[in-house]
Order: structure tokens, then sequence, then C-alpha cells
């Protein structure tokens, strides 16, 4: 039986059927991440004053990933045109592009989320805070027994809120060392996952999620790319509709990205 | 609408104005489209960033360098939607999408923020 609507649009709408189907899809999406920014704009306004963390995240890892999807949404776009002029080679060529893009997209955001998973705020028993990357714990470590050591690159603060805003012209003097802490001496040891705080939780949520499309349109595309191009040697306008279609969803992914980038890294 | 709930998609011809006729391409003017609007979105990530270091307002104020930042960001937003996603010429069906979900949206976020103070009697406000 031949699907109706695969190439040709319909009368009634003016759009083949894949092509309202993706935007009544994004329209979905649009619902999924605007009840998270939502969210965002909730726990962040209710803060009381300083509670926000600011410059907790690599801002340079942030841009670098915000061109390499605005490449990608670029490259998407060129391997539909190139389908439509019926270059097949250059289709190949810019798709390839597009999934190395987003490989390494996932590779930087999977670098950022190990950075946070390492990075510890360790209580100690005398009131201070020891804040850093963990670089080692002793074979013996255990918190509950107080036994062993961890050793962490980072600093000690007297309070919390010294640690909230590392944009602050004292954050960015503080010198870095290497400490070495007894378990005795840890009141509460915590790495800065999603359970760390609000901000953390968001931040998780959010990339998170984003991280999850992208993984899965890549996985689209580089079917499109590879077993799936077969179609375009027995039907290439309705091929050229799939690439579209994949298209538009990697373009709302950049999108999102696009409000995630200064939401969570540059506010 | 109301054609596309009655309508039968199986029983009608193949026929309707062809995608390929309402994208007119040229690869080479799409490169340079696309060329166009990577510089653009180049100078407006530099715009945000430099926003975001900038002593902005009394007492280096978030709330104005938020405003600015995302309206920096809405710009890049509204390229890659009506260029990439060529949203700056489509068909009627898929504003209309639009509007209902702009609309939505709106109430989504709106109705969150208005609610934001809204405590039960007796329980502390924060």
């Amino acid at each position: 039986m031949e699907i109706p609507y695969t190439i040709n649009a319909r009368p009634d709408t003016g759009l083949y059927n894949a092509k309202l189907g993706i935007w009544l899809f994004l329209a979905s999406e649009v619902m999924l991440f605007g009840g998270l920014f939502s969210a965002y704009i909730l726990l962040r306004v209710s803060q009381p004053p300083g509670g926000w963390p600011h410059g907790w995240l690599d801002v340079r890892l942030g841009t670098v990933n915000t061109l390499l999807l605005a490449l990608s949404a670029i490259t998407t776009l060129l391997a539909w045109a190139a389908c439509k002029v019926r270059e097949f080679g250059k289709f190949k060529f810019f798709h390839a592009c597009t999934i190395l893009l987003a490989l390494t997209f996932l590779g930087i955001k999977s670098y950022e989320y190990h950075d946070k998973w390492i990075h510890y705020e360790i209580q100690l028993t005398n009131g201070k805070i020891a804040d850093g990357h963990l670089l080692e714990k002793s074979a013996d470590f255990d918190l509950a027994k107080k036994t062993g050591t961890v050793t962490l690159h980072g600093r000690e603060v007297e309070n919390h809120s010294e640690l909230m805003d590392l944009r602050s012209p004292e954050a960015q003097s503080a010198k870095l060392d290497e400490m070495t802490i007894a378990a005795a001496d840890i009141k509460k040891m915590e790495n800065y996952g999603p359970r760390h705080n609000t901000f953390t939780a968001i931040y998780f949520t959010l990339t998170g999620l984003h991280a999850l499309h992208i993984f899965g349109g890549t996985l689209v595309i580089f079917y499109l790319w590879g077993p799936g191009s077969k179609l375009y040697k027995t039907d290439p306008e309705r091929f050229t509709n799939r690439i579209e279609v994949s298209g538009l969803f990697w373009h709302f992914v950049d999108l999102v990205w696009i409000f995630l980038f200064p939401v969570l890294y540059l506010t | 609408m109301s054609e596309l709930k009655t309508a039968k998609p199986h029983d009608a011809p193949l026929t309707g104005e062809s995608e390929p006729h309402a994208h007119a391409v040229n690869l080479n003017s799409y490169i340079r489209l696309c060329a166009v609007v990577f510089v653009v979105v180049l100078c407006t990530t530099a715009a945000m960033i430099a926003t975001s270091f900038a002593h902005i307002g009394a007492g280096n104020d978030w709330t104005l360098k938020v405003a600015l930042i995302l309206s920096i960001a809405v710009v890049n937003a509204f390229l890659v939607a009506g260029y990439l996603m060529h949203l700056l010429s489509e068909k009627k069906l898929v504003y209309t999408v639009l509007i209902f979900t702009v609309f939505f949206f709106i109430g989504l976020v709106g109705l969150t923020m208005w609610a934001m103070h809204d405590f039960p009697p007796g329980t502390a406000s924060h």
C-alpha cells in the first residue's frame, strides 16, 4: 500500500504529512522545555540574594558547544539543499560533518559532567569548607568509619557564600592548592552532582534532556546518512523530505541551546 | 482546520503543491546564506558573552544583564528559526500551530510566575 502525501503536499494543509507531524511534535517539545524553563525561572527568582551561583560553568566550553551546534545546524541545512539539487556526494559530506559536530558536542558535555562529578564541597569539622576537584582517595578511605584520606585540588573557605560567585575578584584571585584531608576531619562530603543544590539540579535536568535530544537526533541523522540513504536511489524526493524533517528537529535542538547557554553559563 | 479533520487521506489524490516548488534551491546561494547566518551567530554569541562580563547598571545589576543577554539570544533564535528553519516563508498552518504554541507557552510561564508568591495561609513565605 502506498502511503499518501510523503512527497506532495496535502491540498488542505499545504504540507506533506511528515512536515505537519514534525511541527506538531516540535510544538509539544516547546511545552516540554517551556515547563522546565518555567521551573528554572521560579527556582532562580525564589532564591535569596546571593543564593544563586555565578561562574560555576566554564564559559569557554559552553561557547565552543554553541558554535558547534550552530555549525551543525548549517551543515544540516546544506545536506538538505544538496539533496534538493541531487548532489548525493555533497549530502553525504555535509551530514557526516553534522554527525561529527554532534558527537563533539556530546563529548564536551560529557567532560563538563565529569568535571562536576569529581568536584567536591567538603564541610570540615572545624567549620571551614574545602572545595575542589578530587585527585585521589586513599585505598582505606571510608567516611562512615572515618578512615583514610582524600586529596583535593582547590581551596579552603570560611563560609559557603564565598563559593557562590566564582566571578568575584576574591574568587578569581584565590590560590588553588593540593590539600589532603583526613576522613576524621570531614563532617559532610558531597560532589557537584544534581542533588548538590537547586542550580546543579536544574542544570543537569535541562542539559541532560537537551543532550538526550542531541543523542536521539544524531541516531536519526546517522541512520539517514548510512543505511537509510538507500531510499535516495529509489525515491530521492521522499528521502529529501526525510532530511528536511530531521533537519527541523535538529534546528529546534539548536534553538533550545541558544537559550540554555546564556541562561546557565552567562547569567 | 475543519477540512483537515474531515479529509480522507487514503482516498485523496496525490496532488497539491509540491514542496520542491515551495523552496527553490540553489546550493551556492544556500552556502552564502549559511555563511552570513554563522557570522551573525558568532557576533551575537560574542555580544552575549561581553554583556555577561561587563559591569552594567548600579552594582553590576544581574536583572539588567539577564534582560540584555536574553534579548540578544532572541535575535539569535530568530535567525535560526527564520532562515535555517525557513519560518519566514512557511505555510499558514505552521504559523497557526506556532501561534497556539506561543499562546500556551506564555500561559505556562506566566501562570507559574503569577502563582510564585501564592502560599497557602499559615505557611511560611520562604
